[in-house]
């Protein structure tokens, strides 16, 4: 088996492969992947081409490829959401990143099954795409962290060949902030997980499922495909139909 | 008569220092959720937030007694919903509470979702689960924006 995590795109990026015909080598050029996405996307990057392109110095017209099928995939996640995955910020510049973050992850997994791998997982901030089984032969064993105490699991779903995303805060769920300082009406969720089949749309749709709140976990009842666990401020989690058919007991 | 004076001021001073050090303030407050007391959830939590490491730029904060006492306010961060802004407050040197000026809740409160959708759903309280599991899913986006305005509103609070 092999193993590495490598901080890239501002968060640790974890490439574990268990066929026993992986090498180091082709773990480095699937992190040599995460970098070049990192330098087109970034837009913490002042020369990356989502950079240039905000600024106003590439056209529309002169995009690559790459930078056209994300701005496209970003599109068509902000119809799907409702508008609550938005790659447009206030100031009018678009971010992709919450778009790229698993959209990179899954073309890499994509590599992983051209270069003939089966049974591997790539893990970068909390998103994860399985595929085949782990070291024991079992399908990939996932532990939904407890948004209160991020050493503790509160969860232990098994996935085969599935995708899984956590969107959330902790800072909620640690009640450090005064409510009643606050204003209006709080937010009161602080996490919400979801399994699908490709991580980069499973990762949309929990990044706007937590941002519509305790509709939220409606949201992913209503796609097909996906199922969902949402936590809320009181520890009294909501989950969809299906989402038990994931669960493992122990 | 001067040495009884010495002596009394000695005393009185360890009584004034000792009371002071029981009276110390608490660090952040934080109050978890009830959760099945078979299961048991952390109590406390420090200023810096546990997890995935934390890149180059956000520096975690500083040992205690560091800070000048007063109100911070830290730069706007972007947690890809919207922006998280914080305000420290230090008391006695010490961070005694973080507050929110800015939080990513300001989409629209109402969606279209199909009502039909709500007899599905199934609640359950939260527990702590005793199991090896091969990979962990969790959020980071909102934490690493909380780091970095808290990061910046400390900074301003350097001694």
């Amino acid at each position: 088996m092999v193993r590495e995590t490598r901080f890239l795109m501002g968060m640790p990026i974890a490439i574990v492969i268990v066929d026993k015909t992986a090498s180091k080598e082709d773990i480095d050029s699937l992190f040599a992947y995460f970098q070049d996405i990192d330098a087109q996307f970034s837009t913490y990057k002042k020369e990356s081409e989502i950079s240039r392109f905000n600024r106003g110095e590439i056209e529309e017209s002169n995009i690559s490829r790459q930078m056209r099928l994300v701005l496209q995939l970003c599109e068509q996640a902000k119809k799907e959401t409702h508008g609550y995955f938005d790659s447009k910020k206030k100031d009018g510049t678009i971010d992709p990143s919450g778009l790229v973050k698993g959209w990179a992850i899954y073309q890499v997994s994509k590599q992983l099954i051209q270069k003939g791998f089966k049974n591997f997982f790539i893990e970068a901030g909390g998103d994860i795409q399985t595929h085949g089984k782990n070291e024991k032969g079992e399908d990939w064993i996932v532990g939904i962290e407890n948004p209160f105490n991020r050493k503790e699991i509160i969860k232990v779903i098994s996935l085969r060949n599935k995708a899984v995303a956590t969107s959330g805060t902790y800072i909620r769920g640690q009640h450090i902030y005064d409510p009643h300082q606050y204003g209006k009406d709080l937010d009161e969720i602080v996490s919400i997980t979801v399994i699908g089949p490709t991580i980069y749309k499973t990762d949309v749709y929990a990044t706007a499922a937590f941002a519509m709140q305790r509709k939220g976990i409606e949201f992913i009842q209503s796609m097909k495909g996906y199922e969902g666990y949402m936590v809320d401020n009181k520890g009294i989690a909501t989950y969809t139909k299906n989402f038990e058919n994931y669960v493992r007991n122990n | 008569m001067k040495k009884i004076l010495l002596s009394l001021s000695v005393i009185v001073v360890f009584l004034l220092y000792s009371w002071n050090q029981r009276n110390e303030s608490e660090q952040v407050q934080v109050v978890p959720p009830a959760i099945s007391p078979t299961q048991p959830v952390s109590q406390i939590v420090s200023p810096t937030i546990a997890g995935a490491t934390p890149p180059p730029s956000v520096p975690t904060a500083k040992p205690l007694g560091l800070y000048k006492d007063g109100e911070y306010t830290g730069d706007a961060a972007d947690a890809f919903y919207g922006n998280i802004q914080v305000k420290a407050i230090i008391s006695g040197g010490k961070i005694t509470d973080v507050q929110f000026l800015q939080y990513p809740n300001d989409r629209g409160t109402s969606v279209e979702i199909n009502s039909q959708a709500m007899p599905f759903l199934k609640q359950e309280a939260i527990a702590a689960q005793n199991a090896n599991v091969d990979i962990v899913s969790g959020a980071t986006d909102s934490s690493m924006a909380f780091r970095q305005s808290l990061s910046s509103a400390l900074s301003k609070a350097k001694i």
